[in-house]
């Protein structure tokens, strides 16, 4: 299993998936929708499941909601094995991808639902549904259908109805994916805010990569079923582990490179040019010899004196970007690799397509990654 | 000059329009010939038969009379002719609606959860399970009747199997009373409870089941407060669909009950048959459907209104 930071060490996590395998169907169209999946999610913790179309995601959630119940392995809520209780007697909400907000209900009915199915009584359903609607910011729609709700406003009651009755963890597929770009950004800020005023454990899903690094404390990067790193977004996007995770997230540059002897901790690869720069290794044990590598666009420059360059190409495209500028080189052996770099007042269009250039890459940019 | 091109655009799109409206009663004219002739005409009839006076061997006599809408519920005395509740009638009323309700409730409480079931199967095995339900209607209900006589006489299956397992000694005596006509009616009318209840469970949004669960509702309350809501419009479908017919039944009463226990639909054929009164089985036929009438009304009302709530 990977490090991951505060959860592992923390006695107890919020929502933990210990060894869950999910296998959907039999004979010759068994899907396996989970493989030995482990994760721990800390508390208070904003916890983004990020992957591509089928690897998994709502299968996690729905194990976790109690809608699925794993083939093997366990699911341990603050410590406490679930697998038993049905959904209802679960601790954990979900905000569904379609909001499945109740039509025959108001919104301040559909908040309501799950505190009056608790057995509150008609004061305190009231009084929470009245927090609910003020958090979300939507107080005088209380008597409204849902119905005759905006797509933002039916995310947030759904939102509202989630939350009225504190749960422990609230789950969240892909809440925004039905929203414009426009409203998708506004409400990722109060997505944000929901969960540091409220301080619940947040499982998010999202195929949005973007979305994943604004607005998580970790990531876990999925793949047909299974994990391949989980980390902050920070480490994720500097320090991909895997192939499919560095192409996944943001945009990068592969390259072939060789991994030296260690010589007292620090690793080092040497390029095909000769240059030789320190690197990071990524968490699976990895010897030395031919790896792939990977550097961010915007962690190398073109190079201005002939020392700094570690790589050297033909510029074959300059591309603008109002921000920052993409240089598209065509490498010596074959390969592209992309330049990016910040527009200063005074650069002009030194470089024209066709100039043979050398690249220079930031220290510590260079990631290897496992095989 | 500048004048005409306007006129000349007005009077081609007059005559195109005329077009169009004789096209329009072009199509439905089939439509209305086919309601007018056996729709109208005999209900007219019908409603003119009952405001006249019985002959004495079938067939009406061309004087009008009131008498036979208010011999639905009363009779004039044999010997002194004065008017009282007819007993003999209010009792087949009587048990006409509550086989009727009986059976309506019995069809739901069998039908609701196989339309569950049926619903919430993969779509491929659905047609399946339908088809099964449909299957009885490939027999005449006639023969099914038949074959529910030969299961529940003294000498049937049901005795028979009871007395073997030692549960009765001598068989219970079911044909020929209400409750064989009760069992007769809800098997007769089941399908007609499942088939609306499944159309509107197949469009029930079960992610919508999910989160009554996820929002801690047990299967009871999720029943209640989710489920039977969103389907309210198949359950007064299936309901009017399965109390309709059973109140008027008449193969299944005659055949089960024998000749005691007599539904409406018995008790007009009567009227032109035996009794010869065709005034008073016309008002008895009007004023079942009238009923019938009041009863859909109310169901339109109910699911417009259900909608509007939902749509807007
Ligand atoms: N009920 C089911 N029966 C059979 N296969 C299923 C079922 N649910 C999911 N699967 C399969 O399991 C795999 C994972 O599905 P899942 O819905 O978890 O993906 P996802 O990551 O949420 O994808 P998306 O981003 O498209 O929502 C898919 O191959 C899917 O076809
Ligand atoms: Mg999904």
């Amino acid at each position: 299993m990977s490090p991951d930071g505060k959860a592992s060490q923390s006695g107890s996590a919020a929502v933990e998936a210990q060894r869950v395998t999910k296998i959907f169907g039999g004979g010759d169209d068994q899907v396996v929708a989970l493989d030995d999946v482990s994760v721990q999610i800390g508390e208070n913790e904003f916890f983004t499941l990020l992957g591509p179309s089928g690897c998994g995601k709502t299968t996690l959630l729905r194990l976790i909601a109690g809608f699925e119940h794993p083939t093997d392995g366990r699911i341990l809520l603050g410590g406490e094995d679930i697998s038993p209780l049905p959904p209802f007697q679960r601790p954990v909400n979900t905000v569904f991808q379609n909001y499945a907000l109740f039509p025959h209900m108001t919104v301040g009915g559909n908040i309501g639902f799950g505190l009056e199915m608790l057995n509150k009584s008609k004061q305190e359903v009231d009084d929470a549904v009245t927090e609910m609607l003020r958090l979300v910011r939507m107080e005088e729609l209380r008597n409204r259908r849902t119905s005759q709700l905006s797509g933002g406003q039916q995310q947030r009651v759904a939102l509202a109805r989630a939350l009225a009755p504190k749960p422990r963890v609230l789950l969240l597929d892909e809440p925004l994916s039905a929203l414009d770009l426009k409203l998708r950004k506004e409400m990722q800020i109060e997505l944000k805010r929901l969960q540091n005023e409220t301080g619940i454990t947040f499982v998010f899903v999202t195929h949005d990569q973007e979305e994943a690094l604004t607005m998580s404390d970790r990531i876990a990067v999925m793949k047909e079923g299974a994990i391949l790193q989980i980390g902050a977004p920070r480490d994720i996007y500097d320090h991909p582990s895997d192939r499919f995770v560095a192409h996944f997230i943001g945009e990068t540059n592969f390259l072939e490179a060789e991994l030296l002897e260690r010589k007292n901790g620090a690793a080092k690869v040497k390029f095909p040019s000769g240059a030789v720069l320190p690197a990071s290794l990524p968490d699976a044990p990895i010897s030395p010899g031919k790896v792939s590598v990977v550097v961010r666009p915007e962690h190398s420059r073109i190079a201005t004196t002939k020392k700094d360059a570690v790589l050297s190409g033909t510029l074959e495209n300059v591309v603008y970007f109002g921000t920052d500028t993409h240089f598209h080189f065509r490498l010596n052996d074959g390969a592209q690799f992309i330049v990016r770099m910040q527009n200063a007042r005074d650069s002009g269009d030194d470089f024209t397509p066709g100039q043979e250039l050398g690249i220079a890459v930031e220290a510590d940019a260079v990631q290897v990654l496992r095989d | 000059m500048s004048t005409s091109v306007p006129e000349t655009g007005a009077t081609a799109a007059q005559s195109a329009e005329r077009r169009a409206v004789r096209t329009r009663w072009l199509l439905v004219s089939p439509a209305v010939v086919i309601i007018g002739c056996v729709g109208i005409l005999p209900l007219s009839i019908i409603l003119l038969y009952s405001l006249l006076e019985p002959a004495e061997y079938a067939g009406v006599v061309w004087t009008f009379s009131p008498e036979a809408w208010m011999g639905l519920v009363l009779e004039r005395d044999i010997f002194d002719d004065t008017l009282g509740l007819s007993s003999a009638h209010l009792t087949i009323y009587t048990r006409s609606i509550l086989q009727a309700l009986f059976t309506t409730v019995l069809t739901l409480i069998f039908g609701f959860p196989t339309a569950y079931f049926i619903a919430t199967r993969p779509a491929k095995e659905r047609n399946i399970w339908l088809f099964l339900v449909t299957i009885p209607f490939w027999t005449n209900l006639l023969i099914r009747t038949f074959a529910i006589m030969l299961i529940v006489r003294d000498e049937g299956l049901v005795n028979h199997a009871l007395i073997n397992i030692g549960l009765i000694e001598k068989p219970l005596a079911i044909l020929y009373t209400d409750v064989a006509v009760a069992i007769g009616l809800v098997y007769a009318y089941l399908p007609f409870m499942v088939l609306p209840l499944y159309a509107s469970m197949e469009k029930l949004d079960f992610r919508l089941v999910e989160a009554g669960y996820d929002l801690y509702a047990n299967r009871r309350r999720v029943l209640r407060r989710v489920i039977v809501p969103l389907v309210k419009p198949g359950v007064i479908a299936g309901c009017i669909l399965v109390f309709i017919p059973s109140i008027g039944a008449y193969v299944t009463p005659r055949l089960l009950g024998g000749g005691k226990n007599m539904m409406l639909g018995n008790l007009i054929a009567n009227q032109f048959g035996t009794s010869r009164n065709w005034p008073l089985g016309s008002a008895m036929a009007l004023a079942l459907m009238g009923l019938v009438m009041i009863a859909l009304v109310i169901y339109v009302r109910n699911v417009t209104a259900a909608g509007q709530k939902s749509h807007g």
